[in-house]
């Protein structure tokens, strides 16, 4: 790891101000995809922020139809949040699907949406509950959030403090994970809004985390998984590897979004 | 250099680290607490297991200055003198290690399985919580045994739960 000087403020304007005052800076958050990055020195930032003594990015709450999810809070205070399971259950076993119990244990929602890495959970999650990101300076609607792998609308020095979902009638997210890294070889988080259906997947893009128009529109009409039925997502745009080709991946997009709506009406 | 306080096994520590000393670093290194291993290195294997205010992590995936005011428990902090905890017991006594390289970072997540979990576990349970814990000896099937004995044992040993 190269050298770094540290800072380790308390509040959001105590870091906004650091970010704006140290050059080549980095926020750190859990630390479970930025630490091993600089352990490999593929990063190496001159200033660590480290987040973690910021009480105002702690929290999660529910007002009506939303529920807000402070951005330091860790996957396993998601999963096992009284709230969240109450109001979105699919976001909770969503959060318990990430890594193992130590990875949940420390890392972040406002770090891996910040991070956007292709193979992620929660930019699923968010296109599919039409999150609002929240930040120190906007809000920004999760369809102008996510811009291709590891790219986000955030800007240099912009700290993500809430991320804002909206309560569905029914939801469920599947993930069929790489036998060795558990990462998702394609996950599929379904939705279902009053203003229509959002079918997000994660991992399977060759431009990251993207939602399927053709699903939705069959979704919002007959939420079931029969309504899916002949509907395939393009193979040209799909990651293709030594783990999964293309053609493997469109097709489990399709298994795992039936197995999704399936979980979904059986939760009802 | 910055300074950090943290309580280790009971004990109020305090030094100054170079603030990319990893926390499983400044155990083995600063403080000579060299039970907790380093495995794999990439946040995948589990033998630097601690836990960190009560919650099992990844040692080596921490700063030592993210400790920063926070109370650290390693596999050195959980017997009473000369008596094994009972997780410890349980892993003597049901075989659950070979060469033993992975067995304290299995400890520490055996033990934070059950105070997740209670102390009444299936095979099922204990295999998926495992999932952040390598081994590569044992073929897992003594060490499914030992956690649950362990986890029945904590039962019968409140004041050693307490402390941990």
């Amino acid at each position: 790891m190269y050298a770094f000087e540290y800072h380790r403020p308390t509040s959001v304007k105590e870091a906004a101000n650091l970010a704006g005052q140290a050059e080549d800076i980095k926020f750190l958050a859990g630390g479970h995809t930025l630490l091993p990055t600089m352990k490999l020195r593929l990063a190496g930032p001159a200033n660590l922020i480290d987040l973690g003594q910021i009480a105002e990015l702690r929290g999660i709450e529910r007002s009506g139809d939303t529920i807000t999810i402070g951005a330091m809070m860790k996957h396993a205070e998601v999963a096992n949040s009284a709230e969240v399971k109450e109001a979105i259950p699919a976001l909770a076993e969503m959060a318990e699907l990430i890594g193992d119990p130590h990875v949940r244990n420390r890392g972040t929602i406002g770090g891996s949406i910040a991070n956007n890495d292709p193979s992620a959970d929660y930019p699923a999650a968010c296109l599919a509950l039409n999150a609002t990101i929240i930040t120190n300076q906007r809000k920004i609607a999760t369809d102008d959030f996510f811009q291709g792998i590891f790219t986000t609308a955030l800007e240099e020095g912009e700290i993500i403090t809430q991320v804002s979902f909206k309560v569905p009638s029914q939801a469920a997210y599947t993930k069929f994970r790489n036998p060795a890294s558990r990462y998702a070889l394609v996950g599929v988080f379904v939705a279902q809004h009053a203003d229509g259906a959002r079918v997000a997947v994660t991992g399977a893009g060759s431009n990251g985390v993207f939602r399927v128009p053709e699903m939705e529109q069959a979704l919002s009409g007959n939420f079931a998984p029969e309504a899916l039925d002949g509907i395939a997502v393009a193979e040209d745009e799909m990651n293709n590897d030594i783990h999964a080709d293309a053609a493997y991946r469109a097709h489990l997009v399709g298994v795992m979004a039936r197995r999704a709506v399936q979980a979904a009406v059986a939760r009802g | 250099m910055t300074t950090v306080s943290l309580t280790v096994n009971g004990q109020s520590v305090t030094a100054d680290v170079d603030p990319r000393t990893l926390l499983v670093q400044f155990l083995r290194e600063n403080l000579r607490l060299t039970g907790t291993h380093v495995g794999c290195d990439t946040s995948q294997c589990g033998a630097c297991v601690v836990h960190l205010n009560g919650q099992a992590v990844k040692s080596c995936t921490t700063l030592a200055v993210q400790a920063n005011a926070s109370v650290v428990t390693t596999i050195e902090g959980i017997s009473q003198g000369s008596e094994l905890h009972p997780m410890q017991a349980a892993f003597r006594e049901h075989h659950g290690l070979q060469c033993g390289y992975c067995t304290p970072g299995m400890i520490m997540s055996a033990i934070d399985i059950v105070n997740r979990k209670g102390n009444t576990l299936d095979e099922q349970t204990i295999r998926a919580e495992l999932e952040g814990n390598l081994c590569r000896c044992t073929g897992y099937h003594n060490i499914v045994k030992a956690v649950a004995a362990g986890a029945q044992g904590m039962a019968q040993a409140p004041l050693q739960q307490a402390a941990e």
